[in-house]
């Protein structure tokens, strides 16, 4: 074991920096391999439902609420996924509110992991008493009964897409508030957090220079994985009929088939469309998130972001007993 | 050096310090109104370091010499006793207060595989100290921190200053430890247990470096549980036992002549050059006690192979021994025994 080590010692001296110096393009493309297929298969479909959410309006091949044939025509040539009970086209409107979808699912969960991360990173820095309030409050947010509070809210506060945002943003940041404040405590104990206090860094700058960038994967796995529950809440707030009623998006289509007699006249193709879109945009994100968090959340694996550590660790407790 | 001109000139002088930790008590031990557990790690310790000195702290673990450290960096609250640095009173300076300190007092720490942030470049973990100080502009900064690596041995530095931490061998991570501290220009250093994360091999090399900082004038607290280190590396030794110093003096002296039964016991299982010369080794029975609860008269008296019924009844202070050391006020123990040396070796024998 000593030899080895003096060995690699003058080894690594002996070479020239260029070889050593870590490569970024070499370090992602590790990354990426180390991503099973799940995740590329789900950021493959994720990238496919963005596409079409910038380009559905464009593509659509009419206009959304314009009434283009009888109602609940079936699919045709013309019409690939038939007509709804507006007699308005299914294809057209799918397109059109992926949008919708997306925005939503997108911004609220960047909402969510703003308000999380913070109040995680606050609670887990500061500790104490903060820690103790910022924590109750989020066991408060955590049991809301969510469906009720956005009826009221949409109520309250009128049915438009900003609201929406808002509120789901609201509802699910707590997970994400104590995962990262979990993270942070552990990192707070760590020696080089200690050390660059000792230093004489101010609390700010250990944040900003130690710990937020440590915890940054695990907030973008968690942004992604919080996609998926935004998308999902998204449809069914636009479900129950809070949605923002000028804009087309999935939910609504399934909400007014269903109100407009589907299931009776066995138009199938309005009202599976958008439920197999939901499904299957909720799916891509989930596949992505969870992987993203198999390789980086430290509670599902034991290697932390510094899994060499772990290796080495063993061998110089051996040391130490000699 | 005298004791008094030491006192009025020394860098650090640490004063009858103490610090404990309080532990959590249940739910039902608080209910009971049973009083909360105290752990006094730091129980009444003075120690002087001054410019130039290496002053190594040993004792085995548990013994508090850790939580000195941290006290001593303001890192944990004294709860009685002062600190000094260079001359100025630190023991109760606020934070805001403590920030042009910490610049020339610096800690490394005992494990080199955690003191550096596994995402930062040798290069941004050297400089960072420069950058929280405001130190120079860009150019000089990276001067400095060529300068510090240099100065730990990872010469040329263009090698280094690109590397993350896990490309580094354990002796290189602890140079690159010991040269964010230097880069600085500390006049204080704490070291704590420095090389014992270390392979055998390159120990020597990490010691050799803090060594050739002392004869810059810089100032160390080595702090150590090996005793063979300390001996080779410091003028001055303080042993410390359950959070006491229980002998003081001149390395040399201290390691040749023992005088408190627990530095000869430390004394005697380190391995020595010329092993049938040192006697049996002298293995203490049992564990250091729980800190919790000190044993009451000599805290050392349970573990004591030559303790007596006056040592479960008094607390001794640390007195000047007789000899060269102890005459000129140095070699002090705290033990009632000691002052008579022979009584201490014949019973042990």
């Amino acid at each position: 074991m000593r030899i080895s080590d003096v060995q690699s010692e003058e080894v690594l001296a002996g070479l020239p920096s260029a070889t050593l110096a870590p490569r970024p393009l070499a370090r992602a493309t590790e990354l990426l391999r180390g991503w099973s297929a799940q995740v590329m298969l789900g950021a493959a479909v994720m990238t496919l439902f963005l596409l079409v959410a910038l380009i559905g309006p464009a593509i659509a091949p009419y206009a959304v609420h314009a009434q283009v044939g009888h109602v609940y025509a079936s699919p045709s040539p013309s019409h690939p996924l038939g007509l709804d009970n507006g007699g308005y086209d299914v294809l057209s409107n799918l397109l059109v509110g992926a949008r919708t979808s997306m925005i939503v699912g997108l911004c609220a969960a960047v909402v969510s992991i703003l308000i999380g991360g913070t109040i995680g990173v606050i609670a887990g820095y500061v500790g104490g008493r903060t820690d103790g309030v910022l924590m109750r409050i989020t066991d408060y947010f955590l049991v809301i009964p969510d469906i009720p509070l956005m009826i009221i809210s949409a109520a309250v506060f009128g049915r438009n897409t900003r609201n929406i945002v808002v509120i789901i943003g609201l509802i699910y940041w707590t997970t994400a508030a104590r995962l990262i404040r979990a993270q942070v405590r552990s990192l707070r104990q760590r020696v080089y957090v200690r050390r660059a206090e000792l230093l004489g860094a101010s609390g700010r700058r250990v944040l900003w220079t130690h710990i937020v960038p440590q915890v940054t994967p695990l907030l973008i796995a968690n942004t992604v994985l919080m996609i998926a529950n935004a998308i999902f809440a998204e449809t069914y707030i636009a479900f129950l009929g809070l949605g923002n009623p000028t804009t087309p998006s999935w939910g609504a289509m399934i909400q007014s088939s269903l109100a407009g007699g589907a299931i009776f006249y066995h138009a199938w193709w309005a009202v599976l469309p958008p439920g197999i879109a939901v499904t299957v945009v909720v799916l891509a994100a989930t596949l992505v998130g969870q992987g993203l968090e198999d390789s980086l959340n430290p509670r599902l694996r034991a290697g932390h972001l510094a899994v060499r550590r772990f290796r080495l660790r063993p061998l110089h407790g051996e040391l130490e007993r000699e | 050096m005298s004791e008094a001109r030491g006192a009025s000139r020394a860098l650090l002088e640490v004063d009858g310090l103490a610090a404990s930790y309080h532990l959590r008590r249940g739910v039902s031990a608080a209910l009971a109104r049973r009083p909360q557990s105290v752990v006094r790690a730091v129980d009444g310790v003075s120690l002087t370091v001054g410019r130039g000195e290496v002053v190594a702290l040993v004792g085995e673990s548990g013994s508090g010499k850790s939580s000195l450290a941290q006290t001593i960096m303001r890192a944990h609250p004294a709860q009685r006793g002062r600190i000094r640095f260079d001359g100025q009173e630190i023991t109760t300076l606020g934070s805001a207060q403590l920030r042009p300190l910490r610049r020339r007092m610096q800690m490394i720490f005992q494990d080199p595989y955690e003191s550096l942030d596994p995402r930062f470049r040798v290069r941004r973990t050297v400089s960072e100290p420069l950058v929280i100080h405001g130190i120079g502009d860009h150019a000089r900064r990276a001067e400095l921190v060529s300068e510090a690596l240099r100065a730990c041995g990872l010469d040329p530095p263009e090698l280094f200053l690109d590397r993350y931490p896990h490309e580094l061998s354990g002796g290189q991570r602890q140079r690159v430890a010991i040269a964010a501290a230097l880069a600085l220009e500390p006049q204080l250093l704490i070291a704590d247990e420095p090389v014992s994360m270390l392979d055998v091999s390159v120990r020597a090399g990490v010691l050799n470096v803090l060594a050739g900082l002392r004869d810059s004038g810089l100032g160390i607290l080595l702090i150590t549980h090996d005793l063979a280190v300390a001996a080779s590396f410091a003028d001055r030794l303080y042993v410390m036992y359950l959070g006491r110093i229980v002998e003081q003096g001149p390395a040399h002296e201290v390691i040749s002549a023992p005088s408190h039964p627990y530095t000869r016991a430390l004394v005697s299982v380190t391995p020595r050059r010329t092993p049938r010369t040192g006697g049996a080794p002298q293995i203490l029975a049992g564990e250091i006690p729980d800190a919790t609860r000190v044993p009451p008269g000599c805290r050392f008296h349970p573990r004591c192979p030559v303790a007596t019924d006056a040592c479960r009844r008094s607390d001794p202070q640390l007195e000047p021994l007789p000899g060269p050391g102890g005459a000129a006020g140095q070699h002090l123990a705290a033990c009632i025994l000691a002052p008579d040396r022979r009584v201490v070796q014949q019973t042990s024998r």
